[in-house]
């Protein structure tokens, strides 16, 4: 019978089916970790005197808690995020596990520093205590989220209790238009199936829109699709995902990867193979897009208006709206580009890899954020932070009027002191516009970091297609 | 893990769509290093007011609601964050049973890992319970897992549901999850061995 992808990684890693229902033991090639869904794992290895199984497969980056100021420093103000940082640096030094902590040179966002210095490969099971992990499907390896009990499974056992989900296959054709990028895709996608259409799925992407896209746009895909629900989420890899391995500092050299490509180029899904549901996009139809909710598919195109709740027949959805327009202080009818922000953010794991800043570096180019918004970019690591100062974008983005700050998850979702206030309207790069997201009552837009940059500019969400680009 | 054999209380109703861990678990509320003091930090901004004070339109802060052990939810609860902060929170709190349409894959998985019960039934009937669960006259409910039966106290309605049998058999002896697992640390240690040397790189 022909198989998926996505099958296949999960016959590759079975240990054995359990008996009695339909679970199996899955075992983990990889995982990462972070310092707030961590703790209370270790403390559980403690207490029950358990040692971890492979601490070599397990890699310990500080990213949530930790402040983004321009100077890096080691102390945290917060006594509780600094408590965190704390208890997460003896665990990685008592288990015997690799560290990257806020001072460390390749620190950063966890799924932004995992595949850059090659420590994620093709054809591995990655399970890690954020529900992001998905991302690491661009590179053709499954990745889901787990909590916290099952980040303690894993250590003591290196292996989850998994259930098999089914398979989607999400076909994107066509060419995208200019102003266009991934974020788009992935947010036209969750717009048409809804936030719950892909629960209790994977899902593979493929289409030639997804085989132009470079590595780093799969990822933006890969990582969002748990904003539909999706377990995992998968593009077969291919040239570009072995170009973008070659030369980071974790993958395989020689003739170690020789054997490995080889092998990473039979990862795809067998002609012929049955998905339980497809799903078909057709990229040149994607205008840019912006959310005007609390839920990630609540969005429209940018030159559209703010929906009306009358309209929608289905009482549940029209209920969500009602409430979404009112924490969100919108009113039906408006165009969303008469919608005025006071923050701008690039940043998260989505959106804030050395493409992402290029792309809003271009559309900033020659221009000045506009005047009483406060706008920020936070790269996605030290790394991309390095690169980009190293190409110039950090004087783009400081000429405009932008903080160019230090790496970390940030005003995504707040943990550390990047909080918005109650009211507060934010154009962001991330991946969530839920209430209390980037702060109690504050109001996300979810864009792509280009729409972030046009709308800094113009002080009110905007189109980046009718924007002057001056590059 | 507590065994979990049957739940006997009221039920409130939540039937939003796509009730995020966000909601359930803001963040200002994730930076222990334990599980502890989660129980009246959930549901946070919603139920309580900007000067802290209780919000009366909030149903789990009603009367009739406060000591609920059931909630009754709309689709696709739990979305967002694996923050497993939100299942401590919910349990705390004093809930032992979620019902409702779907729930998030990874926030079902960590209900499973702490024994809070999710219940997945059809539309209909989740709609016949969201009519209970809204009056207060109405809303005791019984769950007995060993025979997958919910009852519905005051008129007697029986529901059956389904759950994996694997599941329900590690709900109803409270199984420490890892420990069973380590039986298998042969098997692991095995698996991982052809693993590594027929992919030399992993």
């Amino acid at each position: 019978m022909p198989l998926s992808l996505y099958d296949k990684l999960v016959d590759a890693n079975t240990v054995r089916r359990l008996e009695g229902g339909e679970q199996i033991l899955l075992y983990i090639d990889r995982t990462v970790l972070n310092e707030y869904t961590s703790p209370q794992a270790f403390t559980g290895l403690r207490e029950a005197g358990r040692r971890v199984w492979r601490p070599e497969a397990s890699l310990a980056v500080v990213d949530h808690v930790n402040p983004t100021a321009a100077r890096r420093m080691r102390e945290i103000a917060d006594s509780q995020a600094a408590a965190q940082v704390d208890y997460f640096e003896r665990n990685a030094r008592d288990f015997g596990i690799e560290l990257f902590d806020i001072l460390d040179p390749r620190q950063g966002i966890e799924h932004v520093v995992a595949t850059e210095i090659g420590f994620i490969l093709p054809g591995m099971v990655v399970a890690a205590g954020d529900s992001h992990t998905t991302t690491y499907g661009a590179l053709g390896a499954l990745g889901f989220g787990i909590g916290t009990s099952d980040i303690e499974h894993y250590l003591a056992t290196q292996t989850v209790i998994y259930r098999r989900l089914k398979t989607m296959r999400v076909t994107v054709g066509g060419k995208i238009s200019a102003g266009v990028s991934a974020k788009d895709i992935i947010m036209a996608f969750i717009r048409s199936i809804g936030a719950d259409g892909a629960v209790g799925y994977a899902i593979e992407f493929a289409g030639a829109a997804i085989e132009a896209l470079g590595v780093e746009g799969r990822m933006t895909i890969c990582n969002m699709a748990v904003e539909a629900g999706a377990r995992g989420a998968i593009v077969a890899p291919d040239d570009k995902v072995f170009a973008y391995l070659k030369y980071t500092p974790r993958a395989p050299n020689g003739a170690m990867w020789e054997q490995a490509e080889a092998y990473w180029r039979t990862l795809k899904s067998d002609p012929g193979t049955v998905f339980n549901r497809e799903v078909a996009l057709d990229a040149s139809a994607i205008a840019p897009l912006v959310t005007w909710g609390t839920s990630p598919d609540q969005a429209v195109a940018i030159d559209d208006i703010v929906p009306n709740p009358a309209r929608e027949t289905n009482p549940t959805r029209r209920a969500g709206m009602v409430r979404a327009l009112e924490y969100m202080g919108l009113e039906p009818g408006t165009p969303m580009e008469a919608v005025r922000i006071g923050h701008a953010f690039i940043g998260s794991c989505t959106n804030a890899r050395i493409d992402d800043l290029r792309d809003a570096a271009s559309v900033l180019l020659g221009h000045r954020v506009a005047p009483g918004v406060r706008a920020m970019v936070v790269p996605g690591s030290s790394e991309v932070r390095r690169v980009a100062e190293a190409e110039g974008l950090d004087r783009v983005f400081l000429d405009a009027g932008f903080e160019w700050r230090q790496s970390g998850c940030s005003m995504c979702l707040a943990m550390n002191d990047d909080v918005l206030g109650p009211g507060e309207r934010c154009a962001s790069s991330t991946n969530r516009n839920f209430e209390g997201r980037q702060g109690t009552g504050a109001r996300t837009h979810l864009m792509s970091p280009a729409m972030v940059a046009a709308a800094a500019v113009a002080g009110h969400l905007a189109d980046v297609r009718k924007f002057e680009i001056k590059a | 893990m507590q065994p979990l054999t049957e739940i006997r209380g009221r039920a409130a109703p939540m039937q939003a769509a796509h009730i995020d861990t966000d909601v359930i678990m803001p963040k200002q509320f994730l930076k222990g290093i334990d599980r502890a003091g989660l129980g009246d930090k959930v549901f946070f901004d919603q139920r309580y007011d900007s000067v802290g004070a209780p919000r009366q339109d909030f149903i789990l802060n009603r009367e009739a609601w406060r000591d609920s052990r059931f909630l009754i939810v709309g689709p696709n609860f739990g979305c967002g964050s694996s923050r497993e902060h939100a299942v401590w929170g919910l349990m705390q709190f004093g809930i032992r049973a979620l019902i409702g349409t779907s729930f998030a894959g990874i926030f079902n998985d960590n209900c499973r890992s702490n024994g809070l019960l999710t219940v997945t039934l059809p539309a209909d009937q989740i709609a016949m319970l969201l009519a209970h669960a809204g009056d207060p006259a109405r809303n005791m409910l019984m769950l007995d897992l060993a025979s997958q039966e919910m009852t519905v106290v005051h008129n007697g309605t029986v529901i059956a549901f389904e759950i994996d049998a694997r599941r329900k058999r590690a709900l109803l002896v409270g199984l420490d999850a890892i420990g069973t697992t380590l039986q298998d640390a042969q098997a692991i240690g095995q698996f991982e061995a052809t693993r590594r040397t027929a992919y030399r790189w992993l």
